[in-house]
């Protein structure tokens, strides 16, 4: 077991290595952030002068390096667009996306679960197909068109909620949530539907397809004949085995709602982590990239490697190739 | 009819708040103010914030006059053409109370002469700045320098107890990541004072009561909320929907949507910007072409006929839908310098262009690869693709690469284009300032944008001279005899000067600035 645990820990860390050189090696591609910084009156020597504090006249790897021998001590470099610690900015940053990211994945998997229960339930019912054949517009439409038409219904022609930002926040000591504020709550919404929605979409078809596949089972017939109220069968039965496989799914997901808030947060002006890094790229700000990048593989990798341990607790066969 | 007494219910209720919340400025662009810190960043976002809470010597007003601020009168010594002699506005207050004067102008432009400045460069002439009395300020340059105060323009001034009390005598070590009070706090003596601010996220400003020029200026704006909000739909949809009531960074494509939406206008000028092509006539051969040994682009016939090709009619009604204004030199109209007659050098004619190439020895065209920006200018790679089917109508064949400004603009500083598109503004008014960048044989400290290879020391002594020529006739006779060089010459192929669009609610008397520079003290309340 413990071989097994530890292998898998050297193979996500070299998953991170490999991670980080692709990103320094793509860097050289994204452009030279020494004109950004400087602007059009600068004189060359300027430009070389930056060029060698930076360290960017220096190979990729010899870069790389230098950013790995940081990270470790945690250190992070400052950032080249707001001349602020990459780590500074990240925390002030987190809670936004944090923040965003659970309404999202709570509206998805509570919406999600009992829309996917009802549409297996009342499969042939007339709601149950509409909400199947609207939910298509959630797994196929991209997420800045969804945005932009709930912005265009909701902001622009019934004035109802904010079209951007955060509202009001309250700073409960170096974590700002807008969960305690009215226009907090509000600027919430939008965002949170544009981010779930395909998870939501995505947890609804699988607990449906799950959930009718177990309804098939003798168990259930057998539930059935002993005469158990349609309540209790589905609910406490059905669903409960149903959940193995969603549960799975969700673990997974959650990392990808945070990584895929980048085009929800840029759509909606939300001041959270994915917004800093559409900003980096624009001005080629290689310490907020980097260490985006390596964040976000970071919370991938650590998300695969629990999901890994605890196959191995819950399957016996991994257990025993392990010894 | 049931519908039409609802919405006009609607409308009236909508203007009635907007009469309520009117004196908040609520104002969106994409970007944000890098640091408060003064003299830090030399960049227009940054500068737009700080001009609401400090103040230079003179600021510049909307028709690109001077205008005074800090100073009432300035002008060079009688006795001594190397000196400039400023004259201070007394009575002003900084926002923390401390009186203004002559000290703090001094520790001021000090300051800005720091290495970690990003304003050292447009005041490198200065040598000393010495007060003569608590009202007096000389400025001694290195040479005499007759368009001195076209650089003062955004070099702002602080107070020097306030910067030595919180430990900010220094500029901010912007590249080493130093955060200094200055960085967030500001202390100016503008009509404005800061409330709060989270970076990218929102700057909230107040009026500031005990102004010096609260009975000069209109001040309608008592409350400034400034967010920026990078998507180009979501700031639209945030004017549209009310939650903004000022927008900069207008995307053209929505300019009749705002228009045709009750209580919203667009308000249009043209801007401090002129884009044009570049063509490397220097090297001995070109890499991005198909002819081996020579350089089509080193012979003036070709570079005459590429410019001829370009119809900047079409250009301006298709592409950029009417809002842009065709040029034929690459200097905005306002520059000392520009001439009417030049800018119209610029008729389409493709037989004659033709026959040009024909003479030049390439009537059967040849091939060359054009670099463009797709993320720097209005419309700037739909530009360059109308370009290409232009060119191509007198044979030659261009290959277009478009890519973002943070790729683009390295290729024609390290001379790795051979044709490329270029946008330039002028942020003294001045023609020298086009020379030294774009015309002067590119050096280490000047010519630095010039990707032309054009070198020519007569035409570079002429330019050089006119730093220090105070017979400003004799200077504006040079001026011109170079702009003449360089049309003669086509050292550049100029296409037009962009249009700036503000939209804004209806009732803000707002107008347009050429610098994309809006100083709220000018805006007033229909």
């Amino acid at each position: 077991m413990l071989t097994f645990i530890l292998r898998r820990i050297g193979q996500s860390a070299l998953v991170l290595l490999i991670v980080g050189l692709v990103a320094f090696a793509m860097f050289r591609f994204v452009g030279d952030p020494v004109d950004n910084m400087l602007g059009q009156e600068r004189t060359l020597e300027d430009v070389e002068r930056l060029k060698e504090q930076l360290g960017l006249d220096r190979p990729f790897p010899v870069q790389y390096f230098k950013f790995l021998e940081e990270a470790v001590q945690g250190n992070f470099g400052v950032s080249y667009r707001q001349g602020r610690e990459v780590s500074e900015i990240l925390l002030e940053r987190a809670p936004a996306t944090l923040e965003l990211a659970a309404v999202s994945a709570i509206f998805a998997i509570l919406l999600g679960i009992a829309l996917g229960v009802y549409t297996a339930i009342r499969r042939d019912g007339f709601i149950a197909n509409f909400i199947m054949s609207t939910s298509l517009i959630g797994v196929s439409l991209p997420t800045f068109l969804i945005g932009i038409l709930l912005i265009y219904l909701f902001s622009v022609e019934l004035n109802w909620l904010p079209s951007f930002g955060r509202g009001d926040v309250v700073d409960l000591g170096g974590w700002t949530t807008g969960l305690l504020t009215a226009s907090g709550l509000k600027s919430l919404v939008l965002p949170s539907i544009t981010l779930g929605l395909y998870q939501m979409t995505l947890i609804m078809r699988l607990v449906r397809s799950e959930m009718l596949e177990v309804l098939r089972q003798d168990y259930i017939r057998f539930a059935r004949a002993r005469g158990l109220s349609d309540r209790v069968i589905h609910f406490r039965h059905a669903l409960k085995n149903t959940m193995v496989p969603v549960v799975t799914i969700i673990g997974l997901q959650l990392g990808a709602i945070i990584a895929f808030a980048i085009i929800t947060e840029t759509v909606f002006q939300w001041p959270g982590m994915g917004l800093l890094f559409i900003n980096a790229i624009q001005f080629v700000d290689i310490p907020v990239m980097a260490a985006y990048l390596m964040l976000i593989s970071v919370m991938f990798v650590g998300i695969n490697l629990l999901v890994d341990i605890l196959y191995a607790f819950i399957d016996p066969r991994l257990r025993v190739a392990g010894k | 009819m049931k519908k039409a007494t609802t919405l006009l219910a609607a409308a009236a209720l909508l203007s009635s708040t907007a009469l309520v919340h009117a004196e908040t400025l609520r104002w969106a662009r994409s970007g944000d103010a890098l640091t408060l810190d003064p003299h830090a960043q030399n960049e227009g976002p940054t500068h737009t914030v700080r001009h609401q809470m400090y103040e230079p010597l003179i600021i510049r007003d909307v028709t690109g006059a001077f205008e005074a601020a800090l100073a009432t009168e300035w002008a060079p010594k009688a006795d001594d053409p190397n000196v400039w002699v400023f004259k201070l506005r007394e009575g002003v207050k900084f926002h923390g109370g401390e009186d203004f004067t002559a000290e703090d102008v001094v520790f001021s432009f000090e300051r800005a002469k720091q290495p970690n400045s990003d304003m050292k460069e447009l005041i490198n002439s200065i040598t000393e700045v010495r007060a003569v009395d608590d009202f007096t300020v000389e400025i001694v340059t290195d040479g005499p320098n007759p368009i001195l105060p076209n650089n003062l323009t955004n070099l702002f001034i602080m107070d020097k107890g306030w910067s030595e009390a919180n430990n900010t005598v220094n500029v901010q070590d912007f590249e080493g990541g130093e955060i200094t009070y200055a960085t967030t706090n500001a202390n100016g003596t503008g009509a404005y004072v800061l409330q709060s601010r989270e970076p990218d996220v929102k700057t909230v400003m107040t009026r500031n009561e005990d102004y010096w020029g609260r009975d000069q200026f209109p001040l309608a704006i008592s409350e400034i909320v400034y967010t920026p909000i990078q998507n180009n739909a979501t700031r639209v949809a945030a004017l549209l929907s009310g939650e903004v009531n000022f927008l900069q960074d207008m995307p053209v494509q929505d300019i009749t949507r705002v228009n045709g939406t009750g209580g919203k206008m667009v308000k249009q000028a043209a801007q401090n910007r002129v884009i044009f092509f570049g063509m490397n006539q220097g090297a001995a051969d070109l890499e991005g072409d198909n002819i081996d040994g020579a350089n089509p682009l080193a012979d003036v016939r070709v570079r005459k006929a590429m410019a001829m090709a370009i119809n900047r009619d079409a250009i301006q009604q298709v592409v950029m839908r009417g809002q842009s204004q065709p040029a034929g030199m690459i200097s905005p109209p306002f520059v000392n310098g520009w001439t009417a007659e030049m800018d119209g050098e610029s008729g389409t004619d493709i037989d004659g262009a033709k026959a040009l190439m024909a003479e030049a020895g390439y009537g059967d065209g040849f091939s060359i690869r054009l670099d463009c920006p797709n993320d720097r200018y209005i419309n700037d790679e739909p530009i360059c693709q109308a370009a290409v089917g232009m060119l191509g109508q007198i044979g030659i064949t261009v290959n277009l690469e478009a890519i973002p400004k943070a790729q683009h603009f390295p290729k024609i500083t390290d001379g790795k284009t051979d044709f490329y598109m270029l946008g330039w503004g002028v942020p003294t008014y001045d023609s020298e300032y086009i020379f030294n960048f774009l015309v002067h044989g590119r050096e280490s400290d000047i010519g630095t944008w010039n990707g032309t290879g054009f070198d020519n020391d007569d035409l570079d002594a002429k330019i050089k001279s006119l730093a220090s020529n105070t017979d400003l006739d004799a200077r504006n006779a040079d001026i011109a005899a170079i702009w003449r060089v360089v049309q003669d010459e086509q050292l550049y192929i100029p296409i037009h000067h962009q249009v700036l669009n503000w939209a804004m609610e209806e009732g803000l008397g707002i107008d347009v600035d050429p610098n994309d520079q809006p100083k709220v003290k000018h805006f007033s309340m229909n």
